[in-house]
């Protein structure tokens, strides 16, 4: 498990990467795969070291290359649909096929139609195929397992009807449960249910002016201790901690830097603030680091005034590719260029590192090197709204400028309570291990389902001790099939396909918790096995390249708001 | 032949011109042509000096560059800084800053957040959900109870459908940017809310602000478009038309014009959307809001919006109306679509206040008489001024002269609020962003009416908060 940098392999370069392979079976055998070592024998194993001495621990991340056949079916598939598409159109125009979705009032008609047809086009034509893979009620808790609501459409998916019947005990690989703290029963809710009936559920004003309650206070000393942070602020939703307050920190004249993959909250909160968006390649440091450069060069396009300031906004971890942004090397370059660091922990918070204190925790980095920590309380603590956390001056200067602060509700006192009965569980303040534990079993539960998956021959994307884990179906009509086989072995996966993803990357979704026993993991996989064969998508040919080996255009994507 | 020939002829006559021209000529041609030989091989102009910096030089430029700091500092006595701390629940009774206080700053008109049946449903909730959803609502967060609550609020309301958001402040600002786009156009009032303000930032629209509830002034710029319009019909085929306006202003307490509005909406081929947060619960013999006042017919308003943070007591918000519109935030309110659901027990909570306020419509009412009668009993104190109408559940004070500059009205305006927290009274201030707000409105403490209040709390509220006037302004 442990191993210092020194035995990474490969000399670190500078920006450079290196990539060496060792023989299956051999010395070097990935040690921090748990289990029999036999099971990899067919596989080479790659190490990937890229700034290798800034890392504390083994940074292993590749993603397999698409397979060229598979590339080709794929778009002919989205070629078929989009014919059949017009075909449908066509016979609807004609009143030949029953048209389904809504239209405007009669009165309006004349008016300029509310929305595109082309975003039509797609809901109507490929999305309604496959819309029973998404939205599907559950009626339980969201613990490990999950009861589900049946419905059955009889009309091609347009409209859904409820036949009242459960589906019980299915296996979710869908909820973000990380901990697994999402219970009803047990210490968090009774605490949880202690709070509600003593406050009710709402507050009905915002945190300046009648809406800071003592829960809030307690909460966020809390949360900041945990973080190992001067102070914190804690909002209602995580969506608009984001989308609120970045435009608190920058403004017009300042650069914001933005990894390619962040988060709709992040690109909302970029663009509301007025500042310079640049995108740089997905965890790519090469491409982080010219535009760090250019930008201190060259400043501000057409006056060349130097930027005001540059904030690099990361997230921990990335909720489609499974990776974990290289924070050591993110680190080195905002000191290096004197730019700030925003890092979303939206998933890694809890969910990473030895005492679940998330990615800065993973890499045994110091806190105080990321300028704004920011995070929600929907994923590992299972509740919910965010918080951001740093220096006093930073949280002091936010809970003046906010947006939230000023002029949203502030977080429902029970909600507020599950949170401090979580973190305090994680920290081992509730005199039990049951935090540590969690988080161990997390992780031991990734590092498994992730090598079986791999030893099925499935395409995986992402880092080895990523608790998210895609896998990849590429071909749209593969996505349907995959949610429905998988929802009648009573599992429930989440699937994703275009615009969440690139259009030939559709892939399914698996979420690991810490409530997944060993015994739920095999019958997952067992299942898995099964669809796998009987969809054709276990494509890997185990030819791994590291993030880096992607192809890197030099071109950057800007954007100024007008 | 003939070009060749015509050739000849030129170079014929070019030898005779060379000497037939005087001396001077010559000289001066013999300097032009050594001229244009030195220009031909002249170093031409320095390109090198301008682009390409070596790479030290690029060092340097990034060592001499000083970032401002990531946020300036705070001064430790920002009157924004240093919050009031409620102990307890924020409810009728309240305790702000360890003293006991009647509750006239928090948004919860029908008392419901302190109500047994609404924590008990909460409770119900809480023991078969738990607290969190752990997931947005296409990746199983749709919990039967936000089924329920979305057909609730749909049939209360009498519209077709509803779509419910997890944080209130989200609902409007992400339901505009998901019809409005760039180069459509949003005629908006200039007293709209900072969360209509965020949402129309985010749909790139072009905005035209319209003064406070002046119709004629909204119906100028209609006209104005449609002159514009009628230039370049082409675009004006493609270019979507919003009114957005608040129900009930909470910036000022005004009820917007509706039936003018939506007589607008017609002539001009404009669409409405409506933001009701205040008046949801508030306003209409049932409390459907200002569309009930008004006697107006849902289907002429394309889009209401409101949040369930104020009458209903919980957190969130929803929007409704006809499925055609509502139907495309599922995929396209980012909102909606990027962010954990709701929690269970706060759409619970939020049914149950739903079933209470259909139980009790003569509440609105009690809401109302006790509006008026706050509303009377604050006019006429001497240096304050009332803003809002009197059906208004939540009132501003102005001050009626300003001292001059902003902060020293929010200082004076702030010892009258201690002056009233000091004897019993909770009140706040409105809190903006000075320099985030379009069109900022004047500091103001702002009064919140309940029907919690008992007459005689309403009476002492407004004594107090006259005789802290008196004393704080003389």
């Amino acid at each position: 498990m442990k191993r210092g940098p020194e035995n990474l392999g490969g000399q670190p370069r500078a920006n450079g990467c290196s990539f060496s392979k060792h023989g299956a079976g051999g010395g070097l055998k990935n040690g921090y795969v748990r289990g029999s070592a036999g099971a990899d024998t067919h596989s080479q194993i790659h190490r990937i070291v890229h700034n290798g001495g800034l890392y504390k621990r083994p940074f292993n991340e590749a993603f397999e290359e698409t397979p060229m056949l598979v590339a080709v079916l794929t778009y002919v598939g989205y070629g078929v649909l989009t014919l059949f598409g017009y075909l449908r159109d066509f016979l609807r125009y004609w009143k030949i096929e029953k048209c389904h979705h809504a239209t405007d009032r009669e009165e309006q008609l004349d008016f300029v139609p509310l929305y595109q047809d082309f975003e039509n086009f797609y809901t109507r034509n490929l999305y309604m195929r496959i819309r029973d893979s998404w939205n599907r009620p559950i009626c339980s808790v969201p613990g490990a397992r999950v009861d589900m609501m049946e419905r059955v459409s009889h009309d091609y998916n347009w409209t859904f009807k409820y036949t009242g019947k459960v589906i019980k005990d299915v296996i979710n690989m869908g909820s973000y449960n990380y901990l697994g703290y999402t219970q009803n029963t047990g210490p968090f809710s009774e605490a949880a249910s202690k709070v509600l009936s003593q406050y009710g559920v709402g507050v009905c004003s915002t945190r300046q002016e009648m809406g800071n309650l003592d829960k809030h206070e307690e909460l966020e000393t809390l949360v900041a201790r945990f973080l190992g942070v001067e102070s914190a602020m804690a909002y209602g939703m995580g969506f608009a901690t984001n989308s609120m307050n970045i435009p608190a920190l920058v403004g017009k004249g300042c650069l914001i830097l933005s990894d390619e993959l962040n988060h709709a909250s992040l690109v909302l909160g970029a663009r509301l603030s007025g500042a310079t968006i640049r995108i740089f390649k997905h965890n790519n440091m090469q491409s982080l680091e010219k535009l760090l450069k250019d930008a201190i060069v060259y400043g501000q396009p057409r006056t060349h005034r130097p930027w005001k300031k540059i904030l690099i906004v990361v997230e921990g971890v990335y909720s489609m590719e499974g990776s974990i942004v290289r924070l050591p090397e993110v680190i080195a370059l905002k000191k290096k260029y004197k730019s700030y660091l925003y890092l979303d922990e939206a998933h890694s918070i809890g969910a990473l590192g030895p005492s679940g204190r998330g990615v800065v925790d993973y890499f045994g980095l110091n806190p105080e090197d990321v300028d704004v920590m920011m995070g929600t309380f929907t994923k590992s603590f299972g509740a919910a709204g965010g918080y951001i956390g740093g220096k006093k001056e930073l949280i002091d200067y936010l809970r003046v400028h906010s947006h939230s602060a000023v002029y949203a509700t502030s977080l429902s006192p029970p909600v507020v309570e599950q949170i401090i009965a979580s973190i305090k569980c994680i920290m081992g303040e509730d005199g039990t291990t049951i935090g540590k534990q969690r988080i161990q079993q997390l992780s031991e539960n990734t590092r498994y389902f992730r090598r079986r998956l791999k030893e099925m021959g499935f395409i995986i994307y992402g880092n080895e001790d990523s608790p998210i884990i895609p896998l990849m179906l590429y071909m749209p009509a593969k996505i349907g099939a995959f949610g429905r086989e998988m929802l009648k072995r009573h599992i429930a996966v989440v699937v994703v396909g275009f615009p969440a993803t690139p259009i030939i990357e559709s892939r399914a979704r698996f979420c690991l918790s810490a409530a997944h026993t060993k015994e739920i993991l095999d019958i997952a996989l067992k299942e898995l096995d099964e669809v796998g064969d009987l969809l054709q998508i276990k494509y890997s040919r185990h030819r791994l390249v590291p993030l880096l080996d992607r192809p890197f255009d030099e071109t950057t994507y800007e954007e100024t708001e007008d | 032949m003939a070009a060749s020939m015509g050739q000849q002829w030129v170079l014929v006559e070019m030898v005779q011109a060379f000497y037939e021209a005087p001396t001077y000529h010559l000289i001066l041609e013999g300097i032009l042509i050594l001229w244009i030989i030195r220009l031909l091989f002249s170093k031409t102009y320095k390109l090198q000096e301008r682009s390409d910096l070596t790479p030290k030089e690029k060092e340097e430029l990034i060592e001499e560059w000083q970032p401002e700091p990531l946020v300036p500092p705070v001064s430790k006595d920002h009157p924004a800084l240093n919050y009031n701390v409620v102990s307890g629940p924020p409810s009728h009774k309240i305790t702000v800053n360890g003293k006991e206080c009647i509750n006239f700053a928090s948004f919860n008109f029908l008392g419901l957040l302190d109500n047994e049946r609404v924590k008990n449903a909460a409770q119900a909730s809480l023991s078969k959900y738990g607290v969190g959803t752990c997931g947005p609502r296409g990746f199983y967060g749709t919990f039967d109870v936000h089924l329920e609550l979305e057909e609730r609020l749909a049939k209360f309301m009498r519209t077709e459908e509803a779509i419910i958001y997890s944080y209130g402040f989200a609902t409007i600002a992400s339901a505009i940017p998901a019809y409005s786009k760039r180069g459509d156009i949003v005629f908006v009032d200039e007293a709209a809310c900072f969360a209509i303000q965020k949402g129309l930032q985010a749909s790139r629209s072009n905005i035209k602000f319209f003064k406070h509830n002046d119709m004629a002034d909204l119906e100028r710029l209609l006209k104005e478009q449609e002159i514009e319009d009628q230039k370049n019909p082409r675009k004006a085929r493609v270019t979507r038309r919003f009114i957005v306006v608040e129900g009930l202003y909470v910036n000022t307490g005004d009820v917007c014009h509706l039936p003018e509005l939506v007589k607008l909406k017609y002539k001009y081929k404009v669409r409405i959307f409506l933001e009701e947060s205040l008046s949801f619960g508030v306003l209409g013999e049932h409390g459907r809001g200002v569309t009930e006042h008004f006697g107006i017919k849902m289907d002429d308003i394309d889009l209401i919006s409101a949040n369930m943070e104020n009458s209903l007591a919980s957190i969130g918000g929803f929007c409704c109306g006809r499925s055609f519109v509502i139907d495309h935030q599922r995929l396209s309110g980012q909102g909606y679509c990027f962010s954990a659901s709701l929690p269970p027990l706060l759409a619970a909570a939020a049914i149950e206040a739903l079933n209470i306020m259909e139980e009790n419509p003569g509440i609105f009412h009690v809401l109302q008489q006790k509006c008026k009668k706050m509303h009377t009993a604050l006019k006429g104190i001497p240096g304050l001024r009332v803003i809002g109408q009197s059906l208004s559940p939540a009132l501003h004070l102005q001050l009626e002269e300003s001292t001059g500059t902003r902060d020293s009205d929010m200082r004076l305006l702030k010892e009258i609020v201690d002056y009233c927290m000091n004897r019993g009274i909770a009140l706040t201030q409105a809190r903006y962003l000075d320099k985030e707000e379009k069109y900022l409105p004047l500091p103001s403490i702002r009064v919140v009416v309940t029907v919690e209040q008992t007459d005689l709390e309403l009476d002492k509220a407004a004594s107090l908060i006259r005789e802290a006037a008196e004393s704080v302004l003389n």
